[in-house]
């Protein structure tokens, strides 16, 4: 642990990184931004947008259930509440019944609602408003242990079974017919959706979450041209706008999570900019 | 040592297609059914199809065609038995499907290459990660099938309908298969483009061994290519050559 604060005062020799918090939390930002910079490719992709945003939202159902059930780990809960969520997500939008957005939108007010209820009770939510903005400054050494399990774990899933997302991505049909398992990798992504939104929801907040998966993806759609491109350009972005958030944050005093969307949303609007001269010309 | 083995590699395919419509394969579906609901979508088809062999199904819409397809690749729930027997010495096999699909997802200015998109069909190299040398070259030489070898750095959401058919056929047939399923292929392609896919598709019945089923509006493909042409209607309504199918009252019921 020392050690690796000792680097990072060395690399970073600046006033913000003299404390510890800001150390967390930038191991945090580092942990976290290239997994959403990656996963965001597919969910723009994939037009999956709503879907993880409402299971952003499902977070809060899951904290009610803890506080209901008494479960003393917070994160458990809602960890396995956004799972069971996206996969019965998954399951309704097969049955094909209904449009899936539809589906979505009826289930992600359901479960914010039944968690707004649950933990307004007696006009108690301010004690759970930290969940809404998020705050990566209190995020602990093991919690950052756990962002880094999540983080391996993820990077497997994507070296095995990226190509084959991707096909199921572009036609179902002709994935089953390459004899790829849609329904299996649909769910394992699904849930591993979950997982990294629900280990980052409270650093970065319910409200800005989604906005971590998508802007670095899109902007860096508007410039790359294969899906190398569009990885690498996704991860950094992320990155970047992950770390400069961090510091003006800090000097500036404002929320870390919305100041870190509001630059990936400026850097969002430049590709695009330029991405409409270069066209132009 | 990649330069040998390209040189093998044709030899290899000759000796495969030296084979090409040996006419002994045979795929026969025994009373397939869907039901959507209460509903029969399909009823009781019997298929029997040879390698070799072009089958062209034809019908109104809504007349369940391209639920039989979607039957015959197992994507949705059916009665009834595919069998694939190889007639030499009467073993049931297990059969591989190609699929040509009608269209495919790809948004405005997605960016994934040709490459990209195939790749992720065949192989399990992270497209994302590196370009495998390897899978490149397959790509390339299976896309030089249909002569689309130069597409192979393109923007797939870039290509014309004909250009992405074409890519999608070398999908299909990589590697090939016992039986390919067309549906609809040519929706939304201009003539030219026409005209050098059914070309393609005589070239892939000459030269390989596989059975074809297509699903198709074009009635002077049909009489140029098909050598048996199914009027579907929920049941099979009439079956035969080209001419005694187009030339039957069941056809001018239809389409007449």
């Amino acid at each position: 642990m020392n050690t690796v604060y000792k680097i990072i005062e060395s690399i970073l020799p600046f006033s913000w990184t003299e404390y510890n918090f800001m150390k967390n939390a930038l191991l945090a930002i580092i942990i976290i931004s290239p997994m959403f910079g990656s996963m965001g490719t597919m969910i723009v992709n994939n037009k999956m947008a709503f879907f993880s945003d409402a299971l952003g939202h499902s977070a809060l159902t899951g904290v009610a259930i803890g506080a209901i059930f008494g479960i003393s780990d917070v994160n458990l809960s809602m960890l396995i509440f956004a799972v069971v969520f996206a996969l019965l997500l998954n399951r309704i939008k097969r049955k094909k019944t209904v449009s899936s957005d539809t589906v979505i939108s009826v289930f992600a007010s359901l479960s914010m609602a039944i968690g707004l209820v649950v933990l307004s009770r007696g006009g108690n939510f301010a004690k759970y408003s930290a969940l809404l903005v998020g705050d990566i400054l209190s995020i602990s050494w093991d919690e950052i242990g756990y962002l880094l399990i999540i983080f391996i774990v993820s990077l497997l899933f994507w070296l095995f079974c990226f190509n084959k997302l991707n096909a199921i991505s572009i036609n179902e049909t002709l994935a089953k017919s390459k004899n790829i398992r849609v329904a299996l990798l649909e769910d394992l992504f699904s849930v591993l959706i979950a997982v990294i939104v629900m280990s980052s929801v409270r650093w970065i907040g319910i409200l800005i979450i989604n906005a971590l998966l998508i802007l670095p993806a899109a902007a860096s759609r508007n410039m790359a041209s294969n899906v190398r491109e569009y990885h690498l350009f996704s991860v950094i972005i992320s990155l970047f706008s992950g770390i400069c958030g961090l510091i003006i944050s800090f000097y500036a005093g404002f929320a870390a999570g919305p100041t870190i969307v509001i630059i990936a949303a400026l850097i969002f609007f430049v590709t695009l900019l330029l991405s409409l001269i270069l066209r132009h010309n | 040592m990649f330069g040998i083995m390209d040189k093998i590699k044709p030899r290899i395919k000759a000796a495969a297609t030296s084979e090409a419509a040996c006419g002994l394969h045979c795929i026969k579906a025994n009373n397939i059914t869907v039901r959507k609901g209460r509903q029969l979508i399909i009823d009781k088809i019997n298929l029997h199809i040879h390698c070799g062999k072009i089958t062209v199904l034809i019908g109104r819409n809504g007349a369940g065609k391209s639920t039989l397809i979607k039957a015959i690749l197992g994507e949705i729930k059916h009665e009834g038995s595919i069998e694939f027997t190889d007639l030499r010495n009467r073993t049931v096999e297990n059969l591989s499907i190609g699929y040509v699909p009608q269209y495919i997802n790809l948004g405005k200015n997605t960016p994934m290459s040709v490459y990209d998109l195939f790749a992720s069909y065949i192989s399990n190299a992270p497209a994302f990660m590196y370009k495998s040398k390897k899978i490149y070259q397959r790509v390339k030489e299976q896309l030089a099938i249909f002569d689309a070898e130069d597409l192979i750095d393109k923007r797939a959401c870039d290509l014309s309908g004909g250009e992405l058919q074409r890519l999608l056929l070398s999908i299909a047939v990589t590697p090939i298969p016992n039986l390919l399923l067309l549906d609809e292929p040519v929706s939304g392609i201009d003539r030219n483009g026409r005209q050098l896919f059914y070309q393609n598709i005589a070239k892939l019945k000459s030269n390989y061994d596989l059975a074809m089923i297509i699903v198709s509006h074009d009635f002077d493909f049909v009489r140029k290519y098909a050598d048996h042409v199914i009027l579907l209607d929920k049941v099979i309504v009439k079956e035969g050559t080209p001419e005694e199918v187009l030339s039957s009252e069941d056809f001018q019921m239809v389409f007449g």
